[in-house]
């Protein structure tokens, strides 16, 4: 094979690899915040093998909305989900987590300051 | 193997990664993000499979798709964390409850 | 079954295998639409063959999609949104970052919405563009008045659908078919649903971040 070929198969390969291995730590990494940074990092390398697809729209598509909003509406969810998790366990003592046996209505604590 | 049928077997590979954390993890922002692996799998593949024309240019239609999709997918992303959100705050822990306690 | 892995591992790796044997069985080379797409290109108005294939040859689905964006919304509104991201003043280096960024990255728009003519470009790319100037905007701070925030937004948000369809409508009655274009007006016609489609999209995309429905005039909130 001649030597760009094979740099280009090295390339691919490597990128390949790289999207299968950061998918992975992605999913399974305990740390959420983490997580969502390595799906940013993921987004990020989906966009050079879009490039090397010959598909430069759908590069800058995913660069724009796959990589940077996907990520900021993850990392603005996760900061909403751990303060929720912060006034619940404050209300805790008051309140008991729901029982799924018993046919209570889950009770909505009035200091999470849901407005309807 | 050429390129194309590469990245199409990495799109399965990002398919099946997406949905055995899919199936295995039992947070809901775990689960979205499964999601989101399982939609750019597919995407992949179909766009890796779009580049088998044998010209110069590859073929556009599976292109506009994917770009339909990962608008698509970011719209259901937004409304599936918004939902998240209101069970988390109803229910104060971020998972679906467990039917089968044992 | 998620406590079963056992039983999952051996499903999963079957699945594997039989969509890796699905895919290396297909054809080498397979045409697909890519000649009828490059015979009639000329006559679709623009020269990127991917703006004509979801502008002009598969236009319906771009409308969907823009009615997909609206109805996104509308869920996340209706559910009452997420409490409003917390106020917290940004830092010297997000507050720059915002004043520099924001006119830079919407000349970005303005320019790869008039590029995607006849280069990577078009309606989605800007659209998006647009979505992270206002994501950037939210995330120093910025809350637009609520006046601003009543009827106009809601007005932009809705043009995108709305106006698309006005155009199917229009084209079905002159032209006997939903959004068959006149070749002789088709790049026109298209610049003016991209330029309309780019503001709705950047806009449903801010607001999907934000979360939280504008106030009415009649709600003093």
């Amino acid at each position: 094979m001649e030597a760009i070929t094979l740099l280009l198969w090295l390339f691919d390969t490597l990128l390949g690899l790289g999207l299968l291995w950061l998918a992975w730590s992605a999913l399974a990494c305990p740390d959420l915040f983490r997580a969502i940074v390595l799906f940013v990092a993921f987004g990020l390398l989906l966009t050079l093998a879009w490039v090397r697809l010959d598909a430069p729209d759908v590069a800058l598509a995913e660069a724009a909305i796959g990589a940077g909003l996907t990520g900021a509406l993850l990392m603005a969810a996760l900061a909403q989900l751990q303060h929720i998790r912060i006034v619940a366990a404050q209300g805790d003592a008051a309140q008991p987590p729901i029982d799924n046996a018993s046919n209570d209505q889950p009770k909505i604590n009035e200091g999470k300051g849901e407005e309807r | 193997m050429s390129a194309e049928f590469q990245y199409a077997l990495v799109g399965v590979g990002l398919f099946s990664l997406g949905l055995y954390a899919l199936i295995v993890h039992a947070h809901l922002l775990r689960k979205i993000l499964a999601l989101n692996v399982m939609g750019t799998g597919v995407f992949l593949l179909l766009v890796a499979l779009a580049r088998r024309t044998g010209e110069a240019q590859p073929d556009s239609v599976p292109h506009a798709m994917v770009i339909t999709g990962i608008v698509v997918a970011v719209s259901a992303t937004a409304l599936a964390l918004t939902l998240m959100l209101k069970l988390s705050g109803a229910t104060g822990r971020a998972e679906l409850p467990d039917e089968e306690q044992e | 079954m998620i406590r079963n892995r056992w039983l999952l591992f051996p499903l999963l790796l079957a699945l594997v295998l039989g969509l890796s044997y699905a895919v290396l069985s297909l054809p080498d080379q397979a045409a697909g639409l890519q000649k009828i797409a490059a015979d009639k290109i000329e006559a679709s108005g623009v020269s990127n063959p991917v703006t004509a294939v979801l502008l002009n040859f598969r236009g319906y689905d771009t409308l969907l999609e823009t009615v997909v964006l609206l109805v996104a919304l509308l869920g996340v509104w209706s559910l009452g949104g997420t409490d409003l991201r917390r106020e917290i003043a940004p830092g010297p280096v997000l507050d720059t970052l915002a004043r520099l960024l924001v006119p830079v990255l919407i000349l970005v728009a303005a320019y790869l919405l008039w590029i995607g003519a006849h280069a990577p470009g078009g309606a989605f790319q800007a659209g998006a563009v647009l979505g992270a100037a206002g994501v950037l905007l939210l995330l120093a701070g910025w809350r637009p008045r609520a006046a601003l925030m009543a009827w106009p937004v809601r007005l932009v948000i809705v043009a995108g659908p709305a106006v698309f369809m006005a155009m199917a409508a229009l084209l079905y009655g002159l032209e006997g078919q939903l959004l068959e274009y006149p070749p002789a007006k088709a790049g026109t016609l298209i610049l003016v649903l991209e330029t309309v489609a780019t503001v709705s999209i950047g806009a449903t995309l801010a607001a999907l971040f934000l979360g939280c429905r504008p106030p009415n005039k009649k709600e003093h909130s």
